[in-house]
């Protein structure tokens, strides 16, 4: 298994968010080609794409990370030291004191190698009613720093959501890294002790899975099932929800399906996938994605496409301004393809 | 004249309505619905129909339920063994009618 690097490290032409979204729309998307999003949304009475209730403040607290996995949209690793600080992060708790936003989704890299992690959770959770950490789970087997994570989590009710793409470590270390599958029960035998995946416990930890090659999720219910059993067999493990998510094609992902001559093929398969059903609960309709130095997107991914919020929206966290974030057209291109696919994509999940 | 098996061929399997829609519709609901979930499980499924594929040497059908297995989490291991089964019948499916072969020659020779 050869260690990857992230694209920067490797300074790949696709480290350059801009190389990217021109390889996204130009190509098989030229004129007389296939269909773009903005065309497919547009044949569906559905362009532009509006946001309903603003639900969902999703913080990417950082680029850093202890893995580094070959489908990482973030392009994330050991070497990014792109990180957010404390200034930023008040700014982001003034917003949550003043608006009523039902949930912080702190993501990241590895959010909890932020330095001011623990401090912004605290801070927090006094201010919205759910607070997520989206936690690669080896965090808390990587060194002493985070072996009280779970503890602090169960402390603070948050709730987990975790990558572990499938339960064996073949495929998982093959996407995430060696030895990735055997942290990873470690940790999640260490969740588990402190109540997460519970039902009298009220913590929840849900995981999530996303195919480990160039190819569709199956249906989150069948998966669901294999999951629940294969982990309480092998390892008595339990946790809450198994969620289904499609590898959208940017980054490492993108560079992946273009190094084995996926691509075309891969974005076929989302064209003719397109679910207008699927199209309804898109998480860029209920959430707003804050980069590390405050500025505000759509979501993760046109934040690491750089993809900028329409023009009359507000542009970084100082400014926030949730009515007339409710009133922006939402900004796409090709890769929404991914949330839009079958039964849908989201940070939670399958949307159907 | 190209080659007769061409993989984007399958993106247009749907095209096959354009000739008879309303069989091709009854067809792809027929077919939906023998995929979903029943007494067997849809993993199941994708599985025997990768067995099938290979029995039937169906290019596109090998294909589709490849992928189809991957999404299930189907290993290498398991894909491969029911390879060998679809092709264990196959080659069994010859192999038998030798006693009819045998049948005829002792019914026939003296």
């Amino acid at each position: 298994m050869a260690l990857i690097k992230s694209l920067h490290a490797r300074a790949s032409e696709l480290a350059n968010s801009k190389a990217q979204v021109d390889f996204l729309s130009s190509g098989m998307f030229e004129k007389g080609g296939a269909q773009t999003f903005k065309e497919i949304l547009d044949e569906h009475d559905q362009f532009p794409l509006k946001p309903g209730k603003l639900k969902i403040f999703q913080v990417n607290l950082g680029y850093m990370c202890n893995q580094t996995c070959k489908h990482c949209h973030v392009d994330a690793g050991p070497d990014r030291k792109e990180i957010m600080v404390k200034e930023t992060m008040l700014q982001c708790i003034e917003v949550l004191k003043s608006n009523e936003i039902e949930t912080l989704d702190l993501t990241g890299g590895a959010p909890e190698m932020n330095p001011n992690f623990k401090w912004f959770v605290e801070t927090a959770s006094q201010y919205v009613k759910e607070i997520i950490v989206r936690s690669n789970l080896t965090i808390i087997e990587s060194n002493d720093t985070y072996r009280q994570l779970p503890e602090f989590f169960a402390k603070h009710k948050v709730r987990l959501i975790s990558s572990l793409p499938f339960y064996n470590a073949d495929k998982t270390d093959r996407q995430r890294g060696k030895g990735v599958f055997e942290k990873s029960i470690k940790a999640l035998i260490k969740l588990n002790a402190v109540g997460y995946g519970k039902p009298e416990t009220g913590l929840i930890i849900d995981l999530v899975y996303n195919p480990t090659g160039a190819f569709l999720p199956a249906s989150q219910h069948s998966l669901r099932k294999e999951f629940k059993q294969v982990l309480k067999e092998e390892f008595d493990i339990c946790f809450n929800q198994l969620f289904c998510i499609t590898n959208l094609p940017i980054s490492r992902f993108l560079d992946y399906l273009i190094e084995t001559e996926n691509y075309e093929d891969y974005m076929y398969k989302l064209i003719e996938a397109f679910n207008p059903m699927a199209l309804e609960g898109v998480m860029c309709k209920n959430t707003i994605s804050i980069d590390w130095t405050g500025q505000l997107f759509d979501c993760d991914f046109n934040q690491m496409l750089n993809i900028t919020l329409d023009y009359n929206a507000p542009q970084s966290i100082g400014d926030f301004n949730i009515h007339k974030l409710n009133n922006r057209i939402i900004a796409v291109n090709q890769h929404c393809f991914g949330c839009t696919a079958g039964a849908g994509s989201s940070c939670q999940g399958s949307l159907l | 004249m190209g080659a007769y098996y061409e993989s984007n061929d399958l993106r247009k399997f749907g095209k096959i309505a354009d000739y008879d829609k309303e069989l091709a519709d009854k067809f792809f609901e027929w077919y939906g619905a023998v995929f979903e979930e029943g007494a067997l499980s849809a993993r199941e499924k994708a599985l025997i129909a990768l067995a099938v594929s290979h029995a039937v040497q169906c290019p596109y059908c090998i294909d589709a339920y490849t992928e189809e297995s991957l999404k299930f989490g189907i290993d290498k291991e398991q894909m491969m063994e029911a390879v060998h089964v679809a092709s264990a019948i196959r080659g069994g499916a010859s192999l038998v009618h030798g006693i009819q072969m045998m049948n005829k020659v002792n019914k026939q020779e003296m």
